[in-house]
This record gives structure tokens, C-alpha cells and sequence, in this order.
């Protein structure tokens, strides 16, 4: 059923009805400036209180042709007084600017929930164009959802007749109306987003003007219409979280800023070089104004050039940072055996894509754990460790500028294009209490050699070129264990690969014991995750115990070398089960460390799981 | 009172590692590895501050025998290396040995890219159109027809010129020498170091094993006079035994040609006089061939600009990121914060 909208109508001072949570979804063209939309709902969200996460959908098309499907930009935000671990499931809101991205999103709304469609844009070209066969409005394909049409277009133009701009200047502020009506619906202030368009458009005060006479006209709509479908305004309280100073942080924020704090907690400058990937290319542009923060940003001509000119910077003293999508990565794998061998610090960020190959750039998936534990020529081991949120990926950064720094070694750190686009608020740490770990350059001249290590954690010194007295040659070849220089011996390079291997197995014993993050430390079922999956196993776990099953939830930061007791932890539970974004990567590492009858979850749609599907999956195995 | 001890005159016999060198007997490397070593001490770095950073091939084992930093890496990536190196430490003296396969084959992109950038960094690119260490395959500047285990039928493909790609890519600094010619290459040495931005240095190697004499048609003894020019700016561009041959514009054209000093009216002002900040003229000289020319050696373009650390610095200004200096606490405080108070009241910060 749709209920036309007259412009113009009483105020009615309809109660607000109060509810827990909410899921609301923006879709639009490409152009439309769905992501910028998102996350002003996301910076309002934030500043009443609410806990939320966000999952920005996009395509990897900058302007895909209008109205086309495959053009479709989506923004979802789940926000509530309680505590929200991922983007929701099923929203129960969605604005659609246009037939396109009611085509694409539909299926994604919950039964019984609402769409805003701006039937401005329901031409027959468009909605043919959004193959669509007949007008959705009127023929019934909408019947499970309560469905207001409003001419969203044909409201902001007349909201801005008096600026004088182009029909087409107008109705790019027609996502700013939509976004005045969705605050107006949660009674959300919308003093930040002026502020902020007041900032953007500083230099063309008159853009600045529409957009915000756009946006208080859509807002002046939902105060004054009396719109059907369920449309009326909606309180949502604060959520209780840790008392402290928060913001909103997105999972590219956090890394940029974690590795900028461990860089500072090692005492190094920060090198980090990179090639343009998507999604990993928003961690150098967070990175590139921060020259004051001591990093100094590097665009290499290739993925090969970036992970090389780190490797230089750190033989050099500073800390060498790469970071790109799993694509690049396989072209640094040479790279990073180099710096394996030469024992070197060196952390390279993988944020993983769905794939193989150019895959899908923009979609997320978690395929690159074998790349990243595996994925070389020779016995060549690294430290893995992986984010599992947006606000984890600042923890997971200094944890990686340890390690590497630590063992001078290589350290992936693996997020994914979900975690570096997703936003939740974040409990700013205060940097200055955070442990220091300051690293040392070796000066003892006397009996100097190349090899000379750490008893502890068998680390190589770290030898500054310029330093007098230190003068040498490292590369490659394999070299002798105590000279340092070029060795073909077979005992030697037995004992070197031993070396290599010992050296990163024991920073199992440098690293927490694994706990659990919900549940019994023994018992019928344990979810074992790693990563993103995070949010949608943690709230499946916490559902499925509130209703008296027996489940925990295990998640891994550290992928290798794995926590030392983490065999005994899987033993003491009946059953195993792994959920990931992908074909069983994680599960095989498990199966054969432990030789445990481990099962897995394994989804590669480019989306993230939903909690219902873990639930599902849960009381399957408890249940057969 | 304080004594100083005046620092120590080093010689070449500093310069050289205590490791065994393991190239082919008569390999021309040994010519460029002593002409650099006899270089080094006059221009008064200091041991620690050299680092030789190389990539794979025979060349690439130079940084074994240099009693410097070094740093021997992976198949064409030096300049990569070498870039990121100056980016963590720009007072470091960094020098790059490369090949015909490592810089221009697997390694062509990196050497584009850093001689484009202007890195302050000296590149030696042994050219001796062959891959030596993986047993005499054909390599990119191969003359067309080389007989190679890869290539029974002769090579197909046409080669590059190493030092026409260096002026394509944008090189400040291009100069080319001869392995065999000690004071020549000592000169180019100097000239490349004292030159602040990235030096590119093309030097005629033989391989005495895979391609043996593959240059004696200029290198030979009885042929260098009338097979060489060296250039020098401000000189005339005159070659021969009597110095009575010359190169200048063919009347009418974009073209060289060789006159004779002395026959059909050409007199000595007649001859082109070399200017090295003239890329035309670069370009020109790296392209003369035999028979027909003689190979042009010497600084062929010598152009300074500003180089990208230099730039880099510049742009952070007196915030420079020499040490972490600003407040971290700050910047994560930056933008819409809020505060969640005892009990869960929000107040905005």
C-alpha cells in the first residue's frame, strides 16, 4: 500500500514512540552522496548517545550510468540504546532515491518494515531502467513493507527555488532533505551536519545554504506531515556504554592512527608506502597529512615499489609500513621473503576484497588468511594477527608495530573492506598511558657481527646504516649463523630455517593466553571466529545463551603463531564451529594444529554474516 | 684541552670487504669495482654513511666487497629500496648497482620511476646485453640476432638503450663509461656523486664468458680513437687519433653528422660544441651508433633540479617529521566527541 503525501498539512505533535533498536538503510545512485549521508546520520547517531555500527555498500564504479542498478550506493546503520555489534541484519528502514536502489535493496528490508521511496525519480524510463517490469508502486511488489512515496525531488527544488542554482545543482541536495526527514523521524539535532556543510562548502557559501535549506525543509516535512506507513517519530535512547570521551572512528582512522601511536611508543619515524587498491587506499589518505606526527607518506609507482621502499626505511631506522588488498599483497610476496630473511621490521596491512583476482573490489570478504600465513616461496613464516572492528584496528596497529619491532620481523595484520568503511564509536584512549615499547639500535662495536641476536626473542639487532664501526652486508642469500656473511652450507641453512621458524613460534609466549569472550571456558559449542565476524557472532552468542544454550565465543587476534593454549581451550568443547568469510581458511589451520573435527560456516557473498545465520547454525549443531 | 685526531686518510684498500670476490676471472666488474674503491677515499665520505644497494644478477654481488653498508636485495628492486632508504635517512650516501636485466628488464618500472623522482641516489647500471648469472640468455639490450640458449634463432626483439631510457624517463643526470677505462669511469664517479639528485651511469661491461667482445668494435685498443667521443661541456665534439674529426648539425636537418676537420671548408668552429644541459642534444649523442658514429662516452646531460627528499623536506617545512613532534592525543581528539558520564549521561564535549 502507498500512501501519497500532501505537502502541506497541520502540524500534528504525534507522540514519539520509543524503541531499542533500529536498522535504517540509505540507497541511492552513485551520485547521489549516499556514503556522505551516512555518515552525518552516523556523527548525530553518535553525539545522542546511541551505540551504533555502519556498513558502507558501495560499488566500485565512481559514477556508474544514473539509474542503473549496478550504480546503487548503500548506507546502513544500526543504532540503539543497547549495545549493537554489527549493522543489523534486515533494516528496518529504507530511504530509496531512487528505482534502482529500491530494485537492489528491497530483498535486504525486514518483513513488515518501511520504505521511503522518492517517487520523483519512478518515470517509467527509470523504473525500466531498474528493471523493473511494471510500477512497483502500484502493482503489489511492495505488499510486505509499509511504503511512503514522497516526491523528495520535486520537495527540494522548491525548498530552493530562491538560490538560483540548475535544476541539477538542486537535486544533488535532495540527499540532504532525505537526511532531514530521518532526523526528524529519530529527533535527532541537526546542528552537527550544518556545522559541518557550513566547514565543507566555506569557499561557496551558496552550495553551503542549500544544502542546509534542503535539509531543514525535510525535517519541516516530517514535523508537519502526518505520513502513513508507520512514518512517525521514533525515541531511541542512549545506549550504556564505559564512561569516557568517545567519537565516531572508522576501521581506516583507527589502523592510521594506531600505527601513527606505535611508531611514537617504538620512538621511529614511520615510512608508509603504498600503491592506490581500493578498499586499503583510505588508510594513505588518513596517513598523508600527519607529517608532523613524524610519518612520512610514499605513493610507489607499483605494490612491488611500496613494500620495497618500506623494507628500505626500515634498514634505514624507521618503521616501514605497506599496506593494500589482497591482490597486492601477492605482488609484495618476494618482498616480504626479503625482509624475512634479512630480518627486518616490516608490517604490511592487508585489507581483504573478495576475490581471486580483481575479485570484487569493494566487497568484503576474509580469504587472505592462507596468503598471509602461507602465501610465499620457502619456510618463510610471519607474525598474523587480525582487527576485528573498527575501533580494534587502533589496538591491532600498535600490536603489529610491536611485533615487528620486537622479533624484526614481518607482521600482517589483516582487516577487511567491511572494517576499514564500518564506523562505531570509540572510546579515545589516552595515548600517553599506553605501555611504551621503545626500540633500541644496536652500538656495541666490539665483536660486532650481522648476526648477533636477542637470547630471548632470537631477534637480529637492528643496525643503523651510518652508525661507525657497524659497517655490513646483509641481503637475500642465505647466510652464515654466526658471520652473517653468504653460505651455501646444508647444516647452516637448516639451522637458519629452524631460526626463522623458532623465532615466530615463540611469540606465542609474548602474547595473551586465548579467553573467551562470552560464555563457558568449556562446554558444548564454541564459535570460533576471527576478524569482522566479530559483531554478528558475539550478539548470535549472546542470543543463543540468553535462551539457555550452552555456546561460547572464542576470537582470534593473533592468527599466527597461534595463543599457546589455544589447542587445550578447543579440546574442553564438544563441539567447533568457525564461521568465516570464506571457503575455511582458518578451520584448516585448526584441523591440523589440533586435529579437532572442527565445522565450518563459510559465506563469500561479499556481505557480512548475519547474525541469524550463525544463530541458525548454532542450534543445527546443537540440536542434531 | 681537547686533541683532535685528524681522521685517518683513507685509501682504496678501505673500501674493499674481507669477502672473496666471486666473479669470473677477467670479468670487466673488477675494473669498475676498483675504479670506485680508488674514487671513494678522495671524496671524504665517511666509511658508515655509504650504503651500496643492489638487486640479482653479477653486477648486483658488489655490495659484498665494498667494506660500506649494503645491502644485496631482490631481482630489480634497488631503486625501490634505495628510495625508501633516503626517505628514512636522507643524509645517507646511496649508491645503487644494477644490470641490463635487473634495471631495464624485471626492474624497468622501478628505474623509470626513481629517475623521474630525482632520488638522491647514484646509479651504475653494468651493461653488458646479457644475463650473465642465469647463463647467457638474451637480455633487453641484446642486439638483434644474439645467439642465446633462450634465443637458438637470434633475438628477435629490438633493444633498449639504457641511456635513451634514462633521458626518456626524465634523468637529471646521464653520463656512460667503459669498464676498462679507469681514470674515464673515476671521472664519471665523481661528476655522478657531486651531481645532487638521481646520477645514472651506463658503463660498457664485458662479460667475458657469455658475450666476450660483445663491445670490442669501440672498446679495442686499435679502434677506441676513431670509435670514441668523449664529451666534455663547453669542448668541441671532435674525436680520431688527431682529434680531427667532428659531429655537427647536418645543414637542413635534425641530424648529426661526421666531418673531417680541415676537408671541404670545415673548420674546428664549425664543430658542434657539447653543452650537457641540452636534453636534444643528450638525446642525440646517447643515439650515435657504429659504424656510422662514434659512441658517444662521458656526461652526456647534467641538468640539477630539485631532488624528492629535498622537495619532501621543503613541503613539510620547519615541521619536518625529523622526530614525532605533535601531540597524537590531540588529533584523536579532533572533530565531534562526546563524553558518556557515570551512569550513561551524554554530555557534548
Amino acid at each position: 500500500m502507498v500512501s501519497a503525501i500532501a505537502a502541506k498539512a497541520e502540524v500534528i505533535a504525534a507522540p514519539r514512540r520509543e524503541v531499542e533498536s533500529v536498522v535504517v538503510r540509505f540507497a541511492g545512485d552513485s551520485g547521489d552522496g549516499i556514503q556522505l549521508t551516512g555518515s552525518q546520520f552516523t556523527m548525530s547517531t553518535a553525539l545522542v548517545g546511541n551505540d551504533l555500527a555502519t556498513f558502507p555498500d558501495f560499488p566500485a564504479e565512481i559514477r556508474a550510468p544514473v539509474g542503473t542498478t549496478f550504480g546503487v550506493s548503500a548506507f546502513q546503520i544500526n543504532f540503539g540504546a543497547r549495545r549493537i555489534m554489527t549493522p543489523g541484519d534486515a533494516p528496518d528502514l529504507l530511504i530509496a532515491l531512487n528505482p534502482a536502489a529500491l530494485k537492489v535493496n528491497l530483498d535486504t528490508v525486514k518483513p513488515g518494515g518501511s520504505v521511503i521511496i522518492d517517487t520523483g525519480t519512478c518515470t517509467a524510463r527509470n523504473l525500466r531502467k531498474a528493471g523493473f517490469e511494471g510500477n512497483p508502486l502500484e502493482d503489489g511488489t511492495l505488499a510486505p513493507f509499509k511504503v511512503t512515496g514522497i516526491d523528495i525531488s520535486r520537495h527540494t527544488e522548491e525548498a530552493l527555488t530562491s538560490f538560483g542554482l540548475s535544476q541539477k545543482d538542486m537535486l544533488r541536495c535532495k540527499n540532504m532533505w532525505a537526511l532531514g526527514l530521518v532526523y526528524w523521524m529519530y529527533g535527532r539535532s541537526r546542528q552537527a551536519t550544518i556545522d559541518w556543510l557550513n566547514r565543507k562548502f566555506a569557499k561557496r557559501p551558496e552550495i553551503a545554504g542549500a544544502n542546509i535549506a534542503a535539509l531543514n525543509a525535510g525535517h519541516a516535512f516530517g514535523e508537519t506531515a502526518e505520513m502513513g506507513g508507520g512514518l512517525s517519530g521514533f525515541t531511541v535512547g542512549p545506549a550504556t556504554l564505559d564512561p569516557g570521551l568517545y567519537r565516531t572512528v572508522s576501521g581506516s582512522e583507527a589502523l592510521a592512527w594506531g600505527l601513527v601511536a606505535g611508531a611514537q611508543l617504538a620512538g621511529l619515524k614511520m615510512v608508509f608506502s603504498s600503491y592506490p587498491i581500493t578498499p586499503a587506499s583510505s588508510i594513505l589518505h588518513a596517513l598523508a597529512p600527519l607529517r608532523e606526527y613524524g610519518v612520512t607518506t610514499f605513493q610507489a609507482e607499483d605494490e612491488i615499489a611500496a613494500v620495497c621502499s618500506a623494507i628500505g626505511a626500515s634498514y634505514a631506522g624507521a618503521l616501514g609500513v605497506t599496506s593494500s588488498s589482497g591482490p597486492g599483497i601477492a605482488l609484495k610476496t618476494e618482498a616480504i621473503g626479503l625482509a624475512i630473511g634479512t630480518e627486518l621490521p616490516l608490517v604490511v596491512i592487508d585489507s581483504q576484497r573478495a576475490g581471486p583476482s580483481t575479485g570484487m573490489p569493494t566487497k568484503t570478504e576474509q580469504s587472505d588468511l592462507h596468503q598471509a600465513v602461507f602465501g610465499r616461496n620457502a619456510d618463510s613464516p610471519v607474525a598474523v594477527i587480525a582487527a576485528r572492528s573498527p575501533s580494534d584496528c587502533f589496538e591491532v596497529a600498535i600490536e603489529a608495530v610491536r611485533l615487528a619491532t620486537k622479533y624484526m620481523t614481518p607482521v600482517i595484520l589483516l582487516t577487511d573492506g567491511f572494517v576499514a568503511n564500518a564506523a562505531e564509536p570509540w572510546r579515545i584512549p589516552d595515548v600517553d598511558t599506553l605501555p611504551r615499547m621503545a626500540v633500541s639500535f644496536a652500538t656495541e662495536t666490539e665483536d660486532f657481527r650481522p648476526t648477533r641476536r636477542d637470547p630471548v626473542t632470537q631477534a637480529r639487532e637492528w643496525v643503523l646504516p651510518g652508525t661507525p664501526g657497524m659497517e655490513h652486508r646483509i641481503g637475500g642469500l642465505e647466510r652464515d649463523f654466526d658471520t652473517g656473511n653468504i653460505s651455501y652450507d646444508p647444516a647452516n641453512h637448516q639451522k637458519m630455517t629452524n631460526l626463522r621458524i623458532g623465532k615466530i613460534a615463540g611469540i606465542a609466549r609474548d602474547i595473551p593466553a586465548q579467553g573467551v569472550e562470552a560464555g563457558n571456558p568449556r562446554g558444548r559449542l564454541a564459535v570460533v571466529g576471527w576478524g569482522s565476524t566479530y559483531g554478528p557472532i558475539s550478539r548470535a552468542v549472546d542470543n543463543l545463551r540468553e535462551v539457555g544454550l550452552d555456546v561460547s565465543h572464542i576470537h582470534l587476534r593473533h592468527i599466527w603463531p597461534l595463543p599457546a593454549n589455544l589447542g587445550d581451550l578447543l579440546a574442553g568443547f564438544e563441539h567447533v564451529l568457525v564461521p568465516e568469510m570464506n571457503a575455511g581458511q582458518l578451520i584448516t589451520l585448526l584441523r591440523s594444529r589440533y586435529l579437532i573435527d572442527a565445522e565450518g560456516l563459510n559465506k563469500v557473498s561479499g556481505q557480512p554474516f548475519k547474525i541469524s545465520e550463525i544463530e541458525a547454525t548454532v542450534r543445527a549443531r546443537l540440536e542434531a | 684541552m681537547n686533541v683532535t685526531t685528524p681522521p685517518k686518510k683513507l685509501t682504496d684498500k678501505d673500501f674493499a670487504s674481507d669477502q672473496e670476490i666471486r666473479w669470473c676471472p677477467g670479468c670487466g666488474d673488477y675494473g669498475v669495482l676498483k675504479a670506485l674503491q680508488r674514487t671513494l677515499p678522495e671524496m671524504g665520505i665517511p666509511r658508515e654513511k655509504l650504503v651500496f644497494v643492489s638487486g640479482i644478477g653479477c653486477s648486483s654481488r658488489f655490495p659484498y666487497y665494498m667494506n660500506t653498508y649494503g645491502f644485496h636485495t631482490i631481482h630489480g628492486r634497488a631503486p625501490a629500496i634505495a628510495t625508501g632508504i633516503k626517505l628514512a635517512n636522507r643524509d645517507l650516501d646511496v649508491w645503487v648497482i644494477s644490470g641490463d636485466g635487473d634495471g631495464l628488464s624485471i626492474g624497468g618500472n622501478h628505474l623509470l620511476h626513481v629517475l623521474r623522482r630525482n632520488v638522491d641516489l647514484n646509479i651504475l647500471l653494468f651493461n653488458n646485453e646479457i644475463y650473465g648469472l642465469t647463463k647467457g640468455q638474451a637480455s633487453p639490450t641484446s642486439r638483434p640476432g644474439t645467439r642465446s640458449p633462450s634465443t637458438p634463432g637470434g633475438s628477435i626483439d629490438y633493444p633498449v638503450s639504457a641511456a635513451r631510457f634514462a633521458l626518456g624517463a626524465g634523468a637529471h643526470f646521464v653520463a656512460r663509461s667503459v669498464d676498462t677505462l679507469q681514470p674515464h669511469l673515476m671521472e664519471m664517479f665523481r661528476r655522478a656523486h657531486a651531481h645532487r639528485g638521481t646520477s645514472f651511469v651506463e658503463i660498457f661491461q664485458n662479460c667475458l664468458v657469455y658475450n666476450d667482445g660483445v663491445f670490442a668494435h669501440f672498446t679495442d685498443r686499435e679502434v677506441a680513437d676513431e670509435t670514441q667521443l668523449r664529451v666534455r661541456h663547453g669542448e668541441p665534439l671532435l674525436f680520431g687519433a688527431a682529434q680531427d674529426k667532428g659531429l655537427r648539425l647536418k645543414p637542413g636537418t635534425l641530424e648529426l653528422e661526421v666531418v673531417k676537420v680541415g676537408e671541404g671548408g670545415v673548420g674546428k668552429a664549425d664543430v658542434m660544441v657539447h653543452d650537457e644541459t641540452s636534453p636534444v642534444l643528450a638525446m642525440m649523442l646517447a643515439s650515435l651508433t657504429p659504424p656510422a658514429f662514434p659512441v658517444a662516452l662521458g656526461v652526456l646531460y647534467c641538468h640539477p633540479g630539485a631532488c624528492y627528499e629535498d622537495a619532501l623536506a621543503a613541503q613539510a617545512g620547519p615541521k619536518a617529521a625529523d622526530g614525532p613532534k605533535a601531540n597524537l592525543n590531540a588529533l584523536l581528539r579532533r572533530g565531534a566527541t562526546w563524553t558518556v558520564q557515570e551512569g550513561g549521561r551524554i554530555a557534548d564535549a
